[in-house]
């Protein structure tokens, strides 16, 4: 550390050479270290996060399957009759009607009269098929994932976010540097030299970059796009001085509509059967995404019911909006101005919610490589400088560090999210806030990860909770056909797709942290005599790209 | 007493210029594109869409500022390079406030 920040400080004179080229080759290795574990956890809970819906499936499996996706229309009145029920006198819900890849409805609300310090929210999983809550077991399902991605945990909503902005422009500029510093692009990518130590690590991290480029930009900057408002509020704080102002601007961006102010004379609220089928006449009946009611009992109702994300990739708001006492069409919203609706097809490219199974696939393997190119990195961090280290074996405390933090959040973070999944079959479904100690479980293993990578020696802990990893991942279709009336072959007869998937993909996953584990083992096994005559000349060698 | 304090200010001498970087990068770049989301207003477009771009355009310029920040020769022309771009932003964005 010591002599890194000597050679970037203005006092020294620049070695000869020194330009744009290795600057932001600096830049690029300290930008990527520092947030590059906070990273890491986006990028894998963001690409597991592409089958969320499925998680959720598979982890509330009393919700049995479903062939087929229930009538949209009739769910949607079913939700709205309960809403009235439980929440009667909210200002606005909102549900998302279920689809080929939901077996139950999401819905949230306002809570009437919350005082100041209360929830302003509440929210709910449906049966479609009965409009009742779902009695499965109590879990955020895939959702825990989804929202640690953004947002964290243990921490306020607001902070989180603002963590995850700044990881992600941390990320940006990791990447930007990191284009800038490799200059051979082309050539590198068909260069793979195995089992070369640093030249190995390189190698991948490049190959793993350079495929994914044009996705992990992509992904990266409409990541920021996604929470721009709260980021970047100022133009909008300028702009924007009138209600009706601030409105307009919320339209361009919200498929939620606003509630006004309720006209204090009660009224029913219209079919909203009636009004998802006309929609669903518009734009397919499979195709109706959302249906939002603002004051739901009063004559100043409004129903907003939103296109599907299918067939188009933009979130702009599109819906039909209803005066929700008279079930009269108010209006229809198509369009937006052009800013908004590049706003909107980059939140769409984000989500990627437009995304039929094999284009959702191809997001989830190449977001898988994201990770593993912030994986790498963070590897190489520490293969590049242990050759440098003045005594190998007593390595000083920040590179004790990064090391130990490198196998708590790459190998640890495996052990850990499975670990939730283990908690989700296991935890008694009696257990008071059992949703919430799922996830405790999750970071209490993550923390165990921590312990023993400190406590282990480096290159055993790799190997260790590699293991660990693989045999919790393989064991969980085994724990599922024990804990659940659910097991593989139930499945296979059954035609359910999410449940063979999750098994299959718990023994792929499985089988790649155990080739991952044996190849750390060799490894370790074959360098550990032979670097010893060797290191001086590679010490010697110049190792920076570029 | 020298024998202490020397190193200290050498670490000092050595990490300021980075630091000041680092500064730069961070709230220097921020307020670069968070002015350039307020001087957009006064292009002669729909407000409504010139703020939504000015969003989206900001984390791009934020980028491009810390790229220069850590190229420039020297950490003074990295903050003097930010102060000329945002001179007449500032001039733009007084016009719209």
């Amino acid at each position: 550390m010591n002599e890194e920040t000597r050679v970037k400080t203005d006092q020294t004179p620049r070695p000869a050479g020194r330009g744009f080229r290795p600057s932001m080759s600096e830049l690029h290795t300290w930008v990527g270290l520092l947030l590059g574990w906070v990273l890491y956890a986006m990028f894998l809970t963001g690409t597991v996060s592409y089958f969320k819906d499925e998680l959720s499936q598979w982890m509330r499996p009393e919700m049995p399957h479903r062939a087929a996706v229930p009538d949209r229309a009739e769910a949607a009145q079913r939700i709205a009759d309960e809403l009235a029920a439980i929440a009667p006198g909210t200002a606005q819900w909102s549900l998302r009607l279920p689809d080929a890849r939901t077996n139950s409805v999401y819905a949230f609300w306002r809570v009437p009269s919350a005082g100041p310090g209360q929830r302003a929210f509440d929210e709910a999983n449906f049966d479609p098929a009965t409009g009742g809550k779902v009695t499965a077991r109590d879990t955020q399902g895939g959702d825990f994932f989804y929202r640690f991605h953004f947002q964290f945990h243990y921490m306020p909503v607001v902070w989180g976010r603002w963590l995850a902005g700044a990881a992600a422009m941390f990320m940006l500029m990791a990447i930007i540097s990191g284009v800038i510093t490799h200059k051979k692009i082309f050539v590198d990518f068909f260069t793979f030299r195995w089992g070369k130590g640093q030249r190995s690590w390189l190698d991948a991290h490049n190959a793993l970059s350079v495929f994914g480029l044009p996705f992990h930009a992509m992904i990266t900057y409409t990541g920021l796009v996604t929470l721009m408002a709260m980021y970047m509020p100022w133009g909008e704080q300028a702009a924007f001085r009138e209600p009706a102002e601030r409105r307009a601007y919320t339209a361009e961006l919200s498929v939620f509509i606003q509630p006004g102010k309720p006209d204090g004379v009660p009224a029913p609220l219209a079919s909203v059967a009636e009004m998802v089928r006309q929609a669903g006449e518009r734009w397919g009946h499979d195709n109706v995404g959302r249906v939002t009611a603002t004051h739901p009992g009063d004559t100043a109702a409004r129903v907003a019911v939103a296109r599907g994300e299918a067939g188009r990739v933009s979130m702009s708001p599109q819906y039909m909006e209803f005066d929700g006492a008279t079930g009269r069409l108010l209006q229809i919203r198509e369009g937006v101005g052009a800013a908004a609706e590049t706003r909107g097809v980059l939140y769409a490219l984000h989500l990627g919610r437009f995304s039929d199974t094999v284009t959702r696939w191809l997001y989830f393997l190449v977001s898988a490589m994201g990770t593993a190119m912030v994986g790498t990195g963070l590897v190489m961090w520490t293969v590049k400088r242990r050759q440098k280290l003045p005594d190998p074996e007593r390595p000083h405390m920040g590179f004790r560090a990064v090391e130990r933090l490198n196998i708590a959040s790459i190998a640890g973070l495996s052990v850990a999210m499975t670990a939730f999944l283990w908690s989700n079959r296991l935890l008694p479904e009696t257990l008071a806030a059992r949703a919430d100690w799922e996830i405790h479980t999750f970071f209490i293993v993550w923390a165990l990860t921590l312990v023993h990578a400190v406590l282990r020696p480096a290159g055993r802990a790799w190997v260790e909770q590699l293991w660990a990893a693989a045999a919790l991942l393989a064991l969980l279709p085994v724990l599922n056909a024990v804990m659940t009336p659910r097991p593989l072959w139930h499945s296979l007869a059954a035609g359910d797709a999410v449940f063979v998937g999750m098994d299959l993909m718990c023994w792929a996953l499985a089988a790649l942290h155990g080739v991952l584990a044996m190849r750390t083992a060799r490894h370790r096994a074959t360098l550990r005599p032979a670097a010893r005559p060797a290191r001086p000349a590679v010490a010697g060698g110049v190792l920076r790209e570029g | 007493m020298i024998r202490v304090v020397a190193p200290v200010v050498t670490r000092i001498r050595a990490f300021g210029p980075v630091a000041a970087r680092i500064v730069a990068a961070l709230f220097g770049g921020y307020a670069l594109a968070a002015l350039s989301g307020v001087a957009v207003l006064a292009l002669p477009v729909s407000k409504l869409q010139a703020v939504i771009a000015g969003m989206l355009a900001s984390f791009l310029i934020w980028a491009g500022a810390v790229v220069w920040v850590f190229a420039a020769r020297s950490a003074a022309r990295a903050w003097a390079g930010l102060l000329i771009a945002a001179a007449p932003l500032l001039a733009a964005a007084w016009s719209v406030w």
